[in-house]
């Protein structure tokens, strides 16, 4: 065998490595996209709750229900738009949308994010609603670094910076909805665009 | 000569290291998933696999999910050990050159 062939050797073992546990085809147009989305939905609410309830949120009226409404939107919107393009991007590289690497990301990316997702419907159900913002925050964070392992990229720093964003936000609940803002918001357009142009246009 | 002698020779063929390389970074893959990331044929890659449990370098552990026969297969430690002799010898030689 020729060193050619051991470098060969060498590359196909990490290509190898990389494929079979990490999912590589995520979208970072999904992530600027998200991120709009949730701009968009913090606009709303901004809209709604001052004009129509003077700045205070209370947990009974329509403009709560309304804003529950317009998370909920946000969510799904971004998810849906993450799956159609994460398969659009699988389907480019060849790649099979739902495998073992895809599974476990999402697996692991699951965990805290409804363990977290369900203290924060307990929590509001008790009233408490003053956290709200910065638990999405952290366990989101939680989320995506539990994540990083089975992807590439650096989901982990996301994580990171969200879990950072959420607790300030618990220190200080009067800045909740701008910390969320720049955590979902923000950090999302900037974080797809790394990703984008670093790995999307190639 | 000492670097020659860690290549090891059960390694020196692409669908052997490959389902190395897989389990190395996987606690477990199944028959299927090699298939597919190997894009080997049934025949040849459960010769490679003999081959590699042979030397107990692989574990097979066979099972059922529902009423489907599934093959799972995972590194022994001794497998790990000499998988990474193996990348180190293929390093130095690169290095060398």
């Amino acid at each position: 065998m020729s060193d050619k062939d051991y470098l060969k050797d060498i590359s196909e073992i990490k290509n190898l490595m990389n494929k079979s546990s990490r999912f590589i085809s995520l979208s970072g147009l999904s992530g600027i996209l998200a991120g709009i989305y949730a701009l968009i939905g913090a606009a709303v609410t901004y809209y709604l709750v001052n004009s129509y309830s003077y700045g205070v949120l209370t947990l009974d009226g329509w403009i709560f229900r309304t804003v529950m409404l317009v998370l909920f939107l946000v969510a799904f919107f971004s998810v849906i738009t993450g799956i159609f393009l994460t398969t659009r991007k699988a389907k480019k590289n060849n790649e099979k949308i739902w495998d073992t690497s895809s599974r476990r990301l999402i697996f692991n990316f699951l965990i805290p994010l409804v363990a977290g997702g369900l203290y924060i419907l307990i929590i509001l159900a008790q009233g408490k609603y003053g956290q709200t913002g910065g638990l999405m925050l952290i366990f989101y964070g939680l989320a995506l670094v539990s994540a990083s392992k089975y992807s590439i990229g650096k989901i982990k720093y996301l994580g990171f910076i969200e879990i950072v964003l959420g607790l300030i936000a618990t220190l200080y609940p009067g800045y909740g909805f701008y910390l969320w803002v720049i955590g979902f918001g923000v950090m999302h357009i900037i974080y797809g665009s790394i990703m984008h142009f670093k790995y999307d246009t190639k | 000569m000492s670097i020659i002698i860690n290549i090891n020779k059960l390694f020196d063929h692409r669908i052997r290291l490959g389902i190395m390389s897989i389990l190395m970074v996987n606690e477990y893959a199944d028959f299927n998933m090699l298939k597919e990331l190997l894009g080997a044929t049934d025949g040849n890659l459960a010769s490679h696999t003999k081959a590699l449990e042979k030397a107990e370098y692989i574990k097979i552990e066979k099972q059922f999910i529902g009423k489907k026969p599934n093959t799972r297969y995972s590194t022994t430690p001794l497998g790990k050990a000499e998988f990474k002799k193996h990348i180190n010898a293929l390093e130095k030689l690169i290095h060398k050159s």
